[in-house]
């Protein structure tokens, strides 16, 4: 397998509910897979499950074929729709802190010349997001979109193997939105990223993702509801070249001919 | 215009701040001017020149007993003890409350106790730190603490716990162990809400220090109000009162503006 991510067979059951079932996926390096489904459908709890914050009740996940451990790690980045960032840290002690906690255990924090070369390095990937010119304020100066842009350079300082979005854009207005679609694509091709992000806005989800899953229960019990989870009853994979800019998602599938946005043959997959 | 959105300026607001203290001092003045008409010897409601008299010995003329200027030793002695109290509190509130609220297992483990400790009247528990610590000035202190700590524990507890989820998840992916997530993360939120939390405790600190004084002391603001209550000296207890609102609303007044000079990000967007 060569697979970045794999999760096998994996259930996430809280007491007698099963929120997800017979999750089998594989998620390529590179890719930038989006989630989508219905609320309660367990797509934050799937997410949960791949940051370490919580642990599946069954089945394995492997990370560049090792074991998961059920805690969060700094292979793995996060960006969430609200409090991503540190409202007492500046832009920049907020960039600075992934690199503080790694370079100084005892103290977390680091002075002179290391600091002035983590602080070089905090600024440069400040630059990649847009905020060079913000680098002194606190998160409560700065607009919603500004945060998240926070977020991204916060967690992909760490240089993560895994970015994981959950609904990074749902807060934001729809022009801002646009904006950060286009730099989140940019991102993912100029530091080569795996990206999985949870979203509730489907053409968000089409436009920006390399490969589609929709999670929604695929057996109902109408007396026990709660006895059936929600697994992938879609994986739709996307051919779309990294450079393409966000929002004109093209697809090249053969049969579809040339120029269709973003029209995807439907495949139910074995999950079923 | 709705008395809702009547938004007063801070010259305005500074004037009619002034207003009823002004009309509570005339009243009291042509109250007691009044008494002091009827019988020029009242002891109730003095009037203002008697106050300064009676003050004015113990204010500059040194106590034949002790040889001390009673009002600075009164004011020295309450004080100290209630700035070792308040100190002690503070620090038991910053470790305590921190671990407790950010570090489940402490949380469960020691939770019940403080909150055990916290539900008991500090009052009735004055006989046994007397009996404990002797009538000396541990007594005094750890009435304070034990009054005013828990609550602050408590608080600080609660605000940690209520740190979003997602600002813990996130330090972790950032690579923090629970060590630098309690130095970075927990310990510079908790320190603005520390601040208020003094603010809020300083009342019962008060309260507790001027209770364990008039009991079991030999100085000391409460002390001395206690002392000369046996008297009916108004002319004392009338500016000993005063003094004491003054230090507790300029304690106030600086802690509030060192937190909103120390902690600007905690004070909204417009700092």
């Amino acid at each position: 397998m060569n697979a970045l991510l794999s999760l096998q067979n994996v259930w996430v059951e809280y007491g007698d509910k099963v929120v997800l079932e017979r999750i089998n996926l594989n998620i390529e390096a590179g890719s930038f897979v989006s989630i989508i489904g219905p609320s309660g459908a367990g797509k934050s709890s799937l997410l949960r499950v791949l940051l370490g914050q919580e642990a599946p009740t069954k089945g394995t996940i492997l990370l560049n074929d090792e074991p998961l451990k059920p805690q969060c790690e700094p292979d793995r980045g996060v960006v969430f729709q609200r409090y991503s960032v540190f409202s007492h840290l500046t832009v920049l002690g907020n960039t600075v802190f992934g690199l503080e906690c790694a370079q100084a255990p005892l103290t977390a924090r680091l002075f002179g010349a290391r600091r002035r070369a983590a602080e070089a390095e905090a600024e440069e990937m400040l630059a990649a997001v847009g905020l060079s010119d913000n680098l002194h304020l606190y998160p409560a100066q700065m607009s919603g979109g500004m945060q998240q842009r926070l977020a991204i350079a916060q967690a992909l300082i760490k240089r993560p193997r895994l970015l994981l979005l959950d609904e990074p854009f749902g807060a934001l207005d729809p022009g801002i939105r646009a904006d950060m679609h286009a730099l989140i694509t940019r991102l993912w091709s100029d530091y080569s990223l795996t990206v999985v992000m949870v979203t509730h806005d489907i053409g968000e989800a089409f436009s920006l993702g390399t490969r589609v899953l929709t999670l929604d229960k695929a057996r109902h019990d109408p007396h026990a509801p709660h006895r059936y989870g929600a697994t992938v009853v879609y994986d739709l994979p996307l051919k779309k070249q990294a450079t393409v800019e966000a929002g004109t998602c093209v697809d090249n599938g053969a049969e579809n001919g040339p120029e269709v946005n973003c029209i995807i043959t439907v495949d139910e997959t074995r999950n079923n | 215009m709705r008395w809702v959105n009547r938004n007063i300026g801070r010259r305005n607001s500074l004037l009619l701040g002034a207003i009823p203290i002004l009309v509570l001092l005339m009243v009291y003045l042509v109250v007691s001017a009044d008494r002091h008409a009827i019988n020029p010897s009242d002891k109730i409601l003095p009037i203002p020149g008697a106050m300064v008299q009676a003050m004015w010995g113990l204010v500059f003329e040194p106590d034949r007993l002790s040889g001390r200027l009673l009002f600075w030793a009164d004011t020295f002695a309450s004080l100290q003890r209630l700035g070792l109290g308040i100190a002690i509190s503070t620090l038991a509130a910053l470790i305590v409350g921190i671990l407790l609220g950010i570090l489940p297992p402490v949380r469960a483990t020691f939770s019940t106790l403080v909150t055990g400790i916290a539900v008991i009247p500090p009052i009735a528990l004055l006989p046994i730190l007397f009996i404990a610590f002797g009538l000396g000035e541990t007594a005094k202190v750890a009435l304070i603490v034990i009054g005013v700590a828990p609550f602050m524990i408590r608080d600080i507890a609660a605000h940690m716990a209520a740190l979003p989820r997602e600002q813990i998840v996130k330090a972790q992916t950032l690579g923090a162990s629970t060590w630098q997530l309690i130095l970075r993360v927990a310990l510079p939120q908790a320190m603005p809400r520390l601040i208020q939390a003094v603010r809020l405790s300083l009342g019962p600190a008060w309260v507790f220090l001027i209770s364990a004084e008039a009991i079991a002391s030999d100085i000391g603001l409460g002390y001395r109000i206690f002392l000369v209550r046996r008297y009916l000296a108004m002319d004392v207890i009338l500016p000993y009162v005063a003094w004491i609102a003054l230090l507790a609303a300029t304690t106030d007044i600086l802690l509030n503006w060192s937190s909103r000079r120390l902690f600007r990000w905690a004070h909204g967007a417009n700092h």
